[in-house]
């Protein structure tokens, strides 16, 4: 937006490509094309994605470039006049909608579209991006923690309403998280604008804080610091792999999803590669590899239970209307910001 | 007689057009490039923000919607009176804690005043979401005496403030130090034979010394925590501040012209504050000039013993935070693996940067220190010694002092604003090294500029002129004879680069790229991933090395007090 | 001031109606002087009188505002300090603390491109010249400010330049030392030739060391002369009072030559250049020049005066008269030690005195200066 406040027209190519060499131009060897990939991936995953592509296309080398989702969409729409990436691969499906938005995405329709759910993908023809897999809405509970105060293990979204969770439950700021953006619009899908916003009155009174991320409200929990922290079920999964003493609840009224998706940034002089990164990010190597991580995926049959990860998801998912939570985006940030982001309202 | 009768009657009244040397053009040359360098770096970024807050969307001028906007939105400007709150409260601690530390190590006669103010200077080496990491393990949930609180958390108003005054003490510690050094002997003498009460000396004597060093305390602990960014956005939950609304505004939500007019709003009291600071240097310099005999303290069993108790207390506080963060470090999973290991510390697996993050940062520092010593210090040379041409050089002057009043944050978006504007020539260095090296040598320019002006005002001002008359030019006088003489200012600002350009986050936040990315960045966004621990080891990380070369630069001034003990000594 | 200007139709230093404004405040107002070839100027005068500015002026280090400044027939006035000719030493020595004294010495030896060789022997030769042969190695903080001092007039003279300004180069240093350095530096001028200019406000350092001392005041010359000259025949109130010390008794013209002093009347010589009979003067005379041996009441110019106070200065007594008559004068006057035991001068005793007609200066009106209080 940065960009778009200047309504300069994309001049200075020289500049551009300039920049690009210094910024992007050096260690360029073994490969004989390099595409700059933008994503919010963890990083621990990035080597894997990496090399299981090379494996298959070994003459094209991938330049990560890595944040969270916010600060990913912040970069890529303040270099709108003179993008610097090539394909976006890992970037939630309402970022993609809002750059596509602002007219930034290469439509194309990789090879195998036709085996993705139709939810994964976009659904204009060609699509401007393709799904990944889900990343699904879920309660971390620190069993320990809750123990200690004996607090009953939450089944649905209402049950947190209940008083005695008072001061003992994290979710992230809607307004800085897309974990917390998706919660909120989930609210407002199941319950109704009305309810939505009653339910978010109760949970209110009942939240220590909200915070910056989305998965700190998870790690929070595994680490102890909260008894419950709303959160999504990847992030989970991974830390009660790790030993944090967790239960993933998928409450029973249905949980708000985003996925993680893929596109190619329009105006690219590395289309080609960039298609064959896109063909391949949506084939089933591809698949089974977010599989590994994730246990919604965009090859619906090929999808795997994973450990920690609660089986039931899938069906839980509500059926997202994006569209709306993305037309609907601003107007509801600044109505939660209103109601619950000042310091005005007693907690 | 007649031959001056002659004379005057020619037209002398045509004044002189003094014709400039080489050296005048050189030097001007510079002081050009200064300024250009000041416009750019710090003038042109600012205006570029300031007009972007009276912008929509879309880029066009809308006046002050933007701040209407903004003074209808409680959530947003509730953070005024919540940033003034925790400004006053946190300088009122840090300022009654370091008084009394600076009282004991100038006033009275306990050993070990060297150990304890090495330990107060200890926090300058962290970054400032150290202290706020720290807590969380003292006082959170899971922390190892979070009774002491009481039930109350330590996420908002008393974590930032304990963290606050943490981070602020050794700032206000080594002015009130100064001033309290620099009292006059033969008034406290004066006062005892008169009879004074210790009390009624304290208020008539002590007081009114160092009143200017007092109040240019409270003013830099003020700005420091008005616009520090790194505690309140660990440790502050939902408590809002000036400074992360900046940052929500701008990487949350990606609304720019609210961040641009929320960093004109925080420029308010950070300009005030610079702008008392400044008259009250000016003044207490007129009060240094005067002669006076240095107090020496005497002993007084009783005062020293209570003396050497606080020190000691605080001295321990001090290392207890850092020796938390270092031992949470090493915690496997806090608090259900107590187990020691180097988990934390493998980076490269963990969302916020990796190890690169770290070595990116010592490039950056190690490029700040020698850049911005090498442009501060022969700017400050050319402003100083130049001749004539004093509108430029008041102006410049005035230039280099301006940074110290533009919050971190603020100077790191007016920079987005500025840098990445695609009809800027310099849009190429943005999200490159160079910017955040420019950016950081802009942000701390003033102090360097002043340490450098001070050694400068000490040499003798006839040197250039003496060059002249030997026709030497007065660069080579520069390099034989100011840079060597002027050393140890010289390595002290190299330093003070280096150690803020390795603890910043406030500026670079905006301006890192994946490429880019710093340690002190990388230990943030760890935390706000909820990595806490990795964050506190990337802290440690920082400390480490800001530490060994902070030794490093002990080692050398010694050195080279050794070397040129001969001719330095007198 | 014509008196600035010699009759020496080729001067080596020619300074013609420089005026000097810093702001609003003038520092030198039109101020013309020559100064010859190989002769050793001291501008003398209080802080402020403008003595430093006009050195700087010729120095180039602050350029005049108007007037012209010519350097052996070459015009300097606008040129900057590394184009003029000349050597400096300051007060603060200004000696390079990094730096050993030779290679303080040898600095613009070594930027001339002079061999390596060369340098050291003129610096061995330098040092020899100011009495340091020995002291080369050493650092400038070693050294005494006697010492300092001598290694800044060295390093003033390494280059061997046309004019050696010297700006109150012993104001900093002890008075023994002073004392000492005054004569070297004068026999070094006197060996060397060197046109030289000496700021001073010590008027003792002026009359020891210069050819001529030009007094200024408020901005401009008062007068210029041979240190004789200027303490015998001062030029106006201020000079008198300024060099050395003078007594100021306001008299009025009673006849032609002739003033009274309190009802005494004493013949002042030529100095009254047609004054009215009946206007206010001021008759100046030095105390050491009041003579009372073999004074009778009707010797020429005698006065009668009671001793007010003695007061003991070592090697003379210095009296405090007053004259007696109408309106008692303050009047002082050095006695030496045996002519006051010769003639009994002691506190209350009448004494008679008289005020050669020769070293008698009158200046118009009723001068009040410091010495009157």
């Amino acid at each position: 937006m940065l960009n778009k406040l200047s309504s300069f027209k994309m001049t200075k190519l020289v500049t551009v490509a300039a920049a690009a060499a210094f910024v992007f131009g050096v260690g360029v060897k073994a490969h004989a094309e390099t595409l700059t990939v933008y994503t919010a991936v963890e990083a621990e995953d990035l080597k894997k994605y990496a090399a299981r592509f090379n494996e298959d296309h070994p003459d094209i080398e991938i330049k990560w470039v890595r944040d969270s989702t916010g600060i990913v969409t912040a970069k890529l729409l303040a270099e709108k006049n003179n993008p610097q990436a090539d394909v976006v691969w890992g970037l939630a499906a309402t970022s993609l909608m809002l750059l596509g938005n602002e007219g930034m995405l290469q439509a194309y329709a990789p090879k195998g579209l036709d085996k993705l759910d139709p939810k994964f993908r976009d659904s204009a023809n060609p699509p401007s991006w393709t799904g990944m897999d889900a990343w699904v809405a879920s309660i971390c509970v620190n069993t320990v923690e809750a123990a200690k105060y004996n607090l009953p293990t939450p089944r649905k979204w209402r049950d947190l309403l209940n008083s005695a969770y008072k001061g003992h439950i994290i979710m992230p700021n809607p307004n800085s998280s897309g974990t917390g953006f998706l919660d909120v619009s989930s609210w407002l899908q199941l319950f109704g604008e009305g309810g939505g916003w009653t339910f978010m009155d109760g949970l209110h009174e009942n939240i220590a804080r909200y915070t910056h991320s989305g998965s700190k409200p998870c790690k929070l929990a595994a680490s102890g610091e909260i008894p419950i922290g709303i959160s999504f079920a990847f992030r989970g999964a991974k830390s009660k792999a790790a030993g944090a003493p967790l239960d993933i609840i998928i409450p029973e009224e249905g949980i708000g999803w985003d996925m993680e998706a893929t596109s190619i940034i329009k105006g690219t002089k590395k289309l080609a590669a960039a298609k064959t990164l896109v063909d391949w990010s949506v084939g089933e190597k591809a698949n089974k590899m977010y599989n590994e991580g994730y246990a919604v995926i965009g090859i619906t049959a090929l999808a795997k239970p994973v450990e920690h990860f609660p089986p039931e998801v899938a069906s839980k998912m509500i059926d997202n209307d994006f569209k709306w939570a993305a037309s609907n985006r601003s107007r509801i940030l600044a109505e939660w910001q209103a109601r619950y982001d000042s310091k005005s309202d007693p907690k | 007689m007649s031959n001056a009768a002659a004379l005057a009657a020619q037209p002398a009244a045509s004044g002189i057009k003094p014709k400039l040397s080489q050296d005048d053009r050189i030097m001007r040359g510079f002081i050009l490039m200064v300024g250009v360098w000041m416009t750019v770096t710090v003038l042109l970024p600012l205006y570029a923000m300031l007009s972007k807050s009276f912008e929509n969307h879309d880029g066009v001028f809308t006046g002050i919607a933007n701040y209407i906007e903004y003074f209808s939105t409680p959530a947003l400007f509730y953070s005024i009176e919540n940033s003034l709150f925790i400004a006053i409260v946190s300088t009122f601690f840090t300022i009654t804690l370091a008084f009394i530390f600076a009282y004991g190590l100038t006033r009275s006669c306990i050993p070990g005043k060297a150990v304890f103010k090495s330990i107060a200077l200890i926090p300058i080496l962290a970054p400032s979401l150290l202290p706020a990491i720290s807590f969380v393990y003292f006082f959170g949930k899971q922390g190892i005496i979070n009774e002491v609180l009481m039930g109350n958390e330590i996420y908002g108003p008393i974590g930032i403030v304990m963290g606050e005054v943490f981070y602020t003490f050794p700032h206000a510690l080594m002015i009130l130090i100064t001033a309290l050094s620099t009292a006059d002997g033969r008034l406290y003498e004066a006062a005892i034979s008169l009879r004074a009460s210790p009390m009624k000396t304290f208020f008539t004597v002590t007081l009114p010394g160092i009143k200017y060093g007092l109040i240019s305390a409270i003013f830099v602990v003020f700005t420091l925590v008005i616009t520090d960014f790194g505690i309140p956005k660990v440790i502050g939950g939902q408590y809002n501040v000036l400074a992360t609304d900046i940052y929500k505004q701008v990487i949350g939500q990606q609304n720019f012209q609210m961040g641009a007019v929320v960093s004109v709003v925080l420029l308010f009291p950070a300009i005030i504050a610079f702008v008392v600071d400044r008259i009250v240097q000016r003044k207490q310099v007129a009060l240094l000039t005067a002669r006076a005999v240095p107090y020496e303290p005497k002993p007084l069993l009783s005062f020293d013993g209570i003396m050497f108790a606080y020190c000691c207390l605080i001295g321990f506080l001090i290392i207890a935070v850092l020796a938390m963060a270092c031992y949470a470090s090493f915690i496997t999973f806090w608090p259900y693996n107590m187990t020691l290991s180097l988990k934390n510390y493998n980076f490269d697996v963990m969302d916020g940067g990796g190890w690169e993050s770290f070595f990116n940062s010592i490039r950056m520092a190690s490029y700040t220190a020698v850049i911005g010593t090498i442009i501060i210090f022969t700017g400050a040379y050319m402003v100083e010694k130049a001749k004539g041409f004093g509108a430029v050089r008041g102006t410049i002057q005035f230039l280099c002092i301006l940074p110290m009043a533009v919050p971190g944050m603020v100077l790191g978006l007016a920079y987005i604003f500025f840098f990445n504007h695609p009809d800027n020539p310099l849009n190429f260095i943005y999200g490159t090294m160079a910017i955040l090296v420019i950016c950081t040598v802009s942000h701390f320019y003033t102090v360097s500029h002043l340490t450098a002006m001070t050694a400068l005002k000490q040499m003798d001002p006839e040197f250039e002129a003496v060059s002249a008359s030997l026709k030497v030019p007065f660069f080579k006088t520069f390099i034989r004879v100011t840079v060597p003489v002027c050393m140890p200012a010289i390595l002290d600002i190299s330093i003070y680069l280096f150690v803020n350009a390795m603890t910043t986050v406030s500026a670079v936040i905006f301006l890192y790229s994946t490429e880019t990315n710093l340690a002190s960045v990388a230990a943030l966004n760890m935390d706000d991933a909820g990595d806490v621990a990795p964050a506190a080891a990337m802290c440690m990380m920082i400390v480490y090395a800001s530490a060994t070369v902070r030794i490093g630069h002990a080692l050398l001034t010694r050195g080279l007090a050794q070397r040129t003990q001969r001719w330095r000594k007198r | 001031m014509s008196e600035g200007s010699s009759n020496d139709p080729h001067p080596y230093l020619r300074i013609r109606d420089v005026t000097k404004k810093f702001g609003d405040f003038t520092a030198l107002r039109n101020v013309s002087l020559d100064v010859n070839e190989g002769e050793f100027v001291c501008f003398l005068g209080p802080s402020g009188c403008g003595k430093t500015t006009l050195l700087r002026a010729i120095a180039g280090l602050d350029i005049q505002t108007v007037g012209s400044i010519e350097q052996a027939g070459v015009d300097i006035s606008a040129l900057p300090p590394s184009e003029r000719d000349f050597g400096i030493v300051f007060q603060s020595y200004a000696l390079f603390p990094n730096l050993t004294i030779k290679r303080n010495v040898g600095y613009g030896l070594e930027n001339r491109k002079t061999p390596k060789a060369e340098i050291e022997a003129r610096v061995a030769e330098l040092l020899e010249l100011v009495g340091m042969p020995e002291q080369g190695d050493k650092y400038p903080a070693q050294l005494s400010g006697g010492q300092q001092q001598r290694v800044a007039l060295a390093r003033a003279l390494a280059t061997s330049p046309g004019l050696l300004l010297l700006d109150e180069p012993l104001s900093a240093l002890d008075a023994k030392v002073r004392v000492h350095l005054r004569h070297e530096i004068k026999h070094l001028q006197h060996k060397l030739g060197v046109t030289t200019i000496m700021v001073t406000h010590d008027q003792e350092e002026a009359l020891t060391m210069a050819d001529r001392i030009v007094v200024m005041n408020e901005g401009g010359i008062d007068q210029v002369g041979t240190p004789l000259e200027i303490y015998r025949r001062p030029a106006s109130p201020f000079v008198a009072d300024f060099v050395g010390t003078m007594n100021f008794i306001p008299a009025t013209v009673s006849g032609p030559d002739r003033v009274s002093i309190g009802g005494n009347e004493i013949n002042v010589g030529e100095g009254l250049n047609g004054v009215g009979v009946g206007s206010p003067v001021t008759v100046c005379i030095r105390p050491e020049d009041v003579t009372t041996r073999d004074i009778v009441g009707s010797s020429a110019n005698s006065i009668e005066t009671t001793v007010d106070n003695l007061e003991f200065l070592g090697s003379f007594y210095r009296a405090q008269l007053l004259t007696t008559g109408n309106g008692k004068a303050k009047l002082l006057a050095d006695f030496s030690i045996n002519l006051i035991r010769d003639i009994g001068v002691e506190e209350g005793k009448t004494l008679s005195i008289s005020l050669p007609e020769s070293r008698l200066r009158v200046f118009e009106g009723s001068a009040k200066t410091e010495a009157d209080i």
